[in-house]
């Protein structure tokens, strides 16, 4: 039986549509629900807060949206086994609702940075990245202003301990590189539980070779075991 | 009225004005109606230096679906689908304040694009700045106006999730007091659902949607209609501010709306803004409307009338909706969070009557206050400047290598990472080609299997040296661009920034420029559909050159088939197509190297042109390339230069050009191809009849183009790490 995925539209959302198209592309059936709704449906597999600027990104990126009545339903929804995949300006909304630790800062050059970029794969047991190995090298596109991952030294400590470090930022030969300050040079966590995700990148705009990469498909297929 | 005499000169009115508009309402004007002849009639807004070159160009075609006269233009891309594409200038607000005039001239085109019932997919801009590498203030505030302008583009166009996918940026001193800013934009819309500016249908209601109305931008369109002096800067307050948020709202409201058949008519507020997009949506249909000022939504208190028509608060919308369904229409718009309210309705009176609550606060005929307004025949004259220009220095005083990393660390030249690494660029994933790329910019259509191409292009250089084929070059370097990527190019789109027009001198080159841009689209086939004109871009009395931004855009017939512009495999072929003469007139040499513009341009020949372009496209679609750019300036050294510090592979050529390396003569390409593929190519090459030698081999870790041999990573550290440095040395 195909997946379904349910793609939140808060106002400012912008890669709705893009998420919609990727996971259709691997199988996955789509529904978009609205930040307002007060229900996730029942058949929903996987939640996924998708990139844009919610609000505007006014107040801090994210901040606002974290509010929003639909979050208040993720938490039940994730004790049930629900997934949550949070991309760009979605794990921004993760963090400032606490479902994961840390917070985003301003890139450190300043300015908002649009470019392919390399990850590697850091650890890979979890449903999200199912399909990967510890080490793989993938290009995906970044396109943020703040997205510079802090947190403070105890917490990195607890990620590491944990594994819940999903990806850095590499160069193409897998060493470090960090476009923004990050540290540790994250571009993606999960929960302890490993069902909640988030990363600064966006894998749904690798999918095609004609955009510059595929290697967004293999993430995003993790989700269909 | 008191003070007849000063109320005039602040709206920029003449007394020979006041005397038609007395003439056209029978009998005198009110304040408010002063305000709102003085807006229509302003430069920006009824074009009246400019209408007389105006028409006669070339606008039609079997695939132009709207041309010139709309909010955008509209060609027909195949399968039922539509390309709505216009560039649009934000130089006066932009040079004030960067980061918001930059901003609000990107909500504005986006505006003008989905305005039309499509949905924006694709930006790029081009900007002109001053003197970036000076030492003295002119210099430090030009790097701030670069850092503002770009932030400014990057905060609003990313924020509405339209990527910006490329642009180019040019560097002189004539820019120093008055920088370009030009924005397209590109929208898709379905061929059979275009929607208008038109407000029709006696009694139906007139809905304004999007932001309150604030007393921000407040007579901005007069402003845009003067040249700048020292005070300018004391303008800062008519500069409008963008809200990227509200806009987005807006947009998806739009469309969300354009689902419905409730729509007749629907127009952006932009210059002059009410009072613009209200009069032109009634003039087109030839109806009359009511509105009642009072009505509409305020951000401030105590505004008045005059202040309600003549504000230029962004993100806002004035739609014609069929009655009866403006309930329906409204719900979506507060689905969006969006204001939305009736303001007033159609009538079939041909004026324009606006009431405050009960009281008649203004009445106007709308069909004189545009038709009407007085069109200046501005004098012409040829300018003395071109009589001292043709005498060049001698070219090749120094050797070739010395010259070559010259032009190639050139502002003009170096790689712009540092800017358009700020735009979001692939954002609804369709994009193929981008800024840094090289050539034009290209999206994929996920509705039809086909790609678009884009380019944007000026070269203020030529337009100055010879005003009527400079801007002929400008089209044809922005065709030439499109062909590269395999593109069919198809229609342009103009913003032409120029001088003072009461400068006869800068009037004959606006003319002489609109001539070449007419001559070239005719001969090229590729429409214009649509256009903006900036005058008075000059400060205390020195105009900009003339720039005639020419963005134009075509079609590939298959997403699957976008030729790259960089090296893509070593052992390839190099081919240079088009025979190299001795052109260095308005050319990076010389200006790099002996500081001058001059000269005489080279030769236009369309059917080279064309013939090159054909080349290109049928090659690329029997798969006989492995990549194609373009020669422009810097001549065919730059071109190779980029080549290879793009890719990373060096050369091995050795053309027969000597000194003409630099030579910047049109018409001419650097094609890559693949060893296996030479002769089918060549047959092709003799049987479209292009001129062709092949000039080396891609590969190796060396850049050797005759007598200049550099490593390719010390030609990388030039064309990567250049312009960083210099935008960031005040940091």
């Amino acid at each position: 039986m195909s997946k379904k995925v349910g793609i939140v539209q808060f106002p400012g959302t912008n890669c709705d549509y893009d998420t919609e198209s990727a996971f259709q592309q691997i199988g996955c059936e789509t529904e978009f629900l609205w930040y307002k709704d007060s229900e996730i449906p029942k058949d929903i597999d996987l939640v996924v807060l998708p990139g844009g600027f919610s609000y505007g990104d006014y107040l801090r990126s994210g901040a606002i949206a974290s509010s929003s009545p639909i979050l208040s339903k993720i938490d039940e929804f994730t004790k049930d086994g629900g997934k949550v995949l949070g991309i760009c300006n979605g794990f921004q909304i993760l963090l400032e609702s606490g479902f994961l630790p840390g917070a985003m800062k301003r890139n450190d050059n300043l300015h908002f940075i649009s470019k392919h970029h390399y990850l590697k794969v850091e650890n890979c047991d979890n449903p999200f990245l199912s399909d990967m190995k510890k080490g793989d090298i993938v290009k995906i596109p970044i396109a943020h202003a703040e997205g510079n991952y802090y947190i403070d030294e105890v917490g990195a400590s607890d990620l590491r301990k944990n594994k819940q470090i999903l990806l850095t930022y590499c160069d193409e030969n897998g060493n470090e590189l960090n476009p923004n300050g990050s540290v540790d040079s994250i571009a993606g966590i999960c929960n302890i539980e490993r069902n909640i995700f988030g990363l600064m990148p966006h894998p749904e705009r690798a999918m095609e070779e004609i955009l510059g990469s595929d290697d967004g498909v293999k993430m995003l297929e993790g989700f269909l075991n | 009225m008191e003070n007849l005499e000063k109320i005039l000169k602040k709206h920029k009115l003449t007394s020979s004005d006041y005397t038609e508009i007395v003439r056209i309402l029978g009998r005198e004007p009110n304040y408010l109606e002063i305000g709102i002849f003085s807006a229509m009639w302003s430069e920006h807004c009824s074009y009246k230096s400019s209408r007389k070159y105006l028409s006669g160009f070339p606008t039609e075609a079997e695939w132009v679906i709207q041309g010139p006269g709309e909010n955008a233009g509209v060609i027909d891309i195949g399968d039922g689908m539509a390309a709505v594409f216009k560039m649009e200038s934000h130089n006066h607000p932009s040079y004030i304040e960067p980061y918001q005039g930059a901003a609000t001239g990107v909500g504005g085109i986006m505006r003008d694009v989905f305005t039309m019932g499509a949905r924006p997919v694709a930006s790029l801009n081009s900007l002109r700045f001053g003197d970036v590498k000076r030492d003295d203030k002119i210099g430090k505030y030009q790097r701030y106006l670069v850092k503002g302008v770009v932030e400014g583009i990057s905060g609003y166009g990313n924020s509405m999730g339209v990527p910006t996918v490329g642009g180019e940026t040019s560097f002189d001193s004539c820019y120093n007091g008055n920088i370009l800013v030009n924005a397209f934009n590109l929208g898709l819309a379905k061929s059979d659902e275009i929607f208008y500016g038109r407000a029709e249908g006696v009694g139906n209601p007139v809905i304004y949607v999007g932001s309150k109305t604030g007393r921000d931008g407040l007579g901005g369109a007069v402003m845009s209609s003067d040249g700048f002096s020292e005070e300018t800067k004391a303008l800062r307050p008519t500069v409008q501010v963008g809200d990227p948020f509200t806009e987005k709202l807006l947009l998806e409201a739009c469309l969300e709306a354009f689902q419905t058949d409730y729509i007749v008519g629907i127009q952006d507020m932009g210059a002059a803004g009410l009072t613009s997009s209200s009069f032109e949506m009634a003039d087109r249909s030839g109806s009359g409307m009511k509105m009642d000022l009072a009505k509409v939504p305020a951000r401030e208190e105590n505004m008045q009338p005059y202040e309600f028509m003549l504000s230029e608060s962004q993100e806002r919308m004035l739609i014609c909706a069929k009655a009866g369904t403006e309930e329906k229409l409204i719900e979506i718009f507060h689905k969006w969070e969006v204001e939305a309210v009736v303001v007033g309705e159609v009538t079939d009176s041909g004026r324009m009557e606006l009431y405050w609550g009960d009281e008649v606060v203004a009445d106007i005929p709308v069909a004189p206050i545009s038709s009407e307004c007085p069109l200046v025949d501005r004098p012409i004259s040829k300018p003395k400047y071109l009589e001292e220009i043709s005498k060049t220095s001698e070219v090749g005083s120094i050797p070739n290598m010395e010259a070559f990393l010259k032009l190639f660390s050139s502002v003009e030249v170096v790689e712009k990472s540092w800017i358009y690494e700020q735009y979001d660029s692939m954002v609804q994933t369709n994009t193929v080609k981008q800024g840094g790329d090289l050539d034009a910019s290209v999206i994929r259509v996920k509705e039809n299997g086909k790609a678009l191409a884009m380019s944007s292009d000026c070269n203020p250089r030529y337009c100055y040296i010879d005003p009527k084929g400079g801007s002929a070059a400008a089209v044809m370097e922005s065709g030439r661009n499109v062909a590269m990527s395999g593109a069919r190019p198809k229609a342009i789109t103009d913003c032409l920034n120029f001088g003072n027009p009461e400068n006869p001198e800068v009037m004959w080159q606006f003319a002489e420029s609109t001539y070449g841009i007419k001559e070239a689209c005719a001969e090229l086939s590729t429409p214009v559909v649509s256009g903006n004109v900036s005058l008075y871009n000059e400060t205390d009395g020195n105009s900009v050159f003339p720039t005639p931004s020419i963005a134009m855009v075509g079609v590939n017939e298959s997403q699957e088939k976008v030729l790259p512009s960089v090296w893509q495999e070593e052992g390839n072929l190099i081919f240079l197509i088009g025979k190299t003469e001795s052109e260095f007139g308005g050319s990076l040499y010389l200006k790099e190297i002996h500081d001058e513009v001059k000269g005489t341009l080279p030769e236009i020949d369309y059917k080279k042109e064309l013939a090159l372009w054909e080349l290109v496209i049928e090659a690329n679609s029997k798969g006989l390339l492995a990549s194609a750019k373009d020669v422009n300036v810097g001549g065919v050294a730059v071109a190779l230069g980029k080549l290879s510090a793009k890719s990373g592979f060096g050369i091995e050529a050795k053309p027969e050009l000597d000194l003409l390396l630099f030579s910047e003569t049109f018409s001419r390409a650097i094609l890559e191809v693949k060893p296996e593929k030479e002769n089918e190519f060549l047959v092709l090459a003799h049987k479209i009849g292009v001129v062709y030698e092949k000039i080396g081999k891609v590969g190796g870790s060396d850049f050797k183009l005759d007598d200049i041999s550099l490593p390719v990573s010390q030609l990388q550290d030039i064309y990567f790490n250049t312009f960083k440095k210099i935008v960031e040395r005040d940091l």
